[in-house]
């Protein structure tokens, strides 16, 4: 029997684009737009400056319906993650690594996403990622990462 | 101030269907079995079913994962012949002990005597929980989770664990404990899917499903039917049982907690927890008693790491000491009497190795527990706790006590 702790994952990868589907809402929207133009945003209130991921009609802080999409620097860190080996569509061994990232550029608001272009192994809490972007199905980009 | 409706009402039937592994509970249907567990829970409390008049569910009324629960339909089949209350906790598996509180409401408003709470679960192929979370078109909201490829509790579950393990050192070793410790409590239970010992060698080759969860870490896959009858204590007098007091039940949660795993933008200290602290501070503020008074605690257990945060959130050790608290032995039933601050919890094996009937058994267990008449029963067992959830809110908790 092999011991799991001992188990090395190899590189992680995004999960393939062309299996991946979103939908919008005029809420969320423009996250999505400035996605498909490679600009990381999140949604902040135009009146206390509060962000709120997932975009959402009311500032939990103010309750202000007016938004802003500002431009991010595009880099977080991660604040947790998950090691999975099985591509969700179909149960093929596929090694990727589902992370949360705090956004810079934010008061902490988080991004749940992928993270690729090192080894699983090698993933931590704290470590200082950068956006990429993954084409989607129906011409969507979705912002995935990969270590600074 | 003590809650004004404490020891006011009472669980006083329970029943259940055997426990299926999943998919095997076919050709049965889901009422099938929800009628098992409901004239099985009323045959116990001694009442006939012709006395039942009121429903609270939990799960949004939810029946598994796909189905619903329909108070007209279940009327229909089994003759019930009026209701006066019909109600359900919002959100999935988090109401599960809130349930009866739902219950005391319709009671206490004078709506209905006798009020049934049921959950039945039946995982066809096209019904397995990850199955469901992954193949549905993701909603606006959920286009900001499902496409990081966590489609299933266990991959969510996960990361909170691993938060957890950065924030306060907790090494794997204390989720194999939850799982070997519980796995304990099952092996006189004729009813446990799960009965065989389970040694480390065994658990440290199971397959990884979400770093740092491995498979036994994630709780079974089951069908099968429970329900309890919930009326007043002063028609608990005339039941078979002695009445499992309620002694306080509460549900809801904070904003800070939220979706929580569908959502994930808890901060820390909430990200890494239960999201029970609400629950658990409120049934404490009910009933004056602290998590030193639980005699047993039935801790609602989808997995392993869950247990952990919530003995945490309830108070049993410190906020970042599970890890040590469970590796002292304290949550063993064989320990009760000699690990210093010792609770033993999940008596019945809980959802990782007993059934998951989204934590009604351990609603039965805590009721057996009071009773004096469970399998794994705790001498004197005078206040039993069982949790809900952690969940998208609300999550739940109650403290029965010995009549």
């Amino acid at each position: 029997m092999t011991d799991n702790r001992e188990m090395s994952y190899g590189p992680a990868r995004a999960l393939p684009g062309d299996q991946i589907a979103i939908t919008t809402n005029p809420d969320t929207e423009p996250f999505w737009e400035k996605a498909k133009a490679h600009k990381l945003t999140a949604c902040q209130c135009a009146d206390c400056g509060h962000f709120r991921m997932p975009p959402s009609p009311y500032c939990p802080e103010c309750q202000s319906t007016a938004k802003q999409w500002p431009d991010l620097p595009g880099t977080g860190t991660v604040f947790s993650f998950a090691i999975c080996t099985r591509n969700p569509k179909n149960g093929e061994e596929y090694v990727y690594v589902p992370v949360v990232i705090a956004l810079d550029g934010t008061d902490g608001a988080h991004l749940v996403s992928n993270l690729g272009g090192c080894d699983a192994d090698d993933v931590e809490i704290g470590m200082k990622v950068t956006v990429d972007w993954n084409p989607i199905k129906d011409d969507w980009v979705l912002p995935v990462f990969k270590p600074i | 101030m003590a809650w004004a409706h404490q020891d006011k009402t009472a669980i006083v039937g329970i029943g259940a269907t055997e426990y299926y592994m999943r998919g095997k509970s076919w050709p049965r249907t889901i009422n099938d079995m929800a009628g098992e567990a409901i004239l099985k829970a009323c045959a116990d409390a001694g009442i006939s079913i012709k006395d039942v008049d009121g429903f609270a569910y939990y799960s949004t009324a939810g029946a598994g994962y796909l189905d619903k629960f329909d108070t007209a339909s279940l009327m229909e089949t089994l003759g019930i012949p009026h209701v006066g209350f019909s109600a359900t906790l919002t959100s999935g598996g988090g109401g599960a002990s809130g349930a009866a509180g739902l219950a005391t409401a319709g009671l206490m408003n004078e709506d209905c005597k006798y009020c049934i709470t049921v959950m039945a679960l039946q995982q066809l192929p096209q019904h397995r929980l990850g199955v469901v979370f992954g193949a549905a078109a993701p909603s606006p909201e959920n286009s900001f989770l499902q496409p990081s490829g966590l489609v299933g509790p266990g991959h969510l579950m996960s990361v909170l664990a691993r938060r957890h393990m950065h924030l306060y050192g907790t090494k794997r070793e204390a989720f194999k404990e939850i799982v070997q410790a519980t796995r304990e409590h099952a092996l006189n239970r004729p009813k446990a899917i799960r009965r065989k010992p389970l040694d480390d060698e065994e658990y440290w080759s199971q397959p990884m499903l979400a770093d740092p969860l491995c498979r036994l870490d994630f709780c079974l896959e089951t069908d099968g039917a429970v329900a309890i009858v919930t009326t007043t204590t002063d028609r608990a007098k005339d039941c078979r049982h002695p009445p499992a007091l309620i002694h306080g039940v509460a549900h809801g949660g904070t904003r800070n907690w939220g979706r929580a795993f569908a959502w994930m933008g808890m901060q820390d200290p909430d990200f890494a927890s239960s999201g029970h602290k609400f629950v658990a501070e409120r049934l404490w503020e009910q009933t004056g008693l602290t998590a030193k008074d639980m005699d047993c605690a039935e801790i609602y257990d989808h997995f392993s790491c869950m247990v952990l945060m919530q003995l945490e959130d309830y108070g049993f050790c410190e906020k970042g000491e599970g890890s040590d608290y469970v590796l002292s032995g304290a949550i063993r039933y064989a320990n009760r009497n000699k690990v210093e601050g010792a609770v033993p919890v999940n008596t019945h094996g809980g959802n990782l190795n007993e059934a998951y009937i989204i934590g009604l058994t351990h609603v039965t267990e805590a009721v057996e527990q009071v009773r004096g008449t469970a399998i794994n029963q705790v001498e004197d067992c005078e206040f039993a706790l069982s949790t809900g959830g952690p969940a998208s809110l609300p999550v739940s908790g109650m403290i029965l006590r010995r009549a």
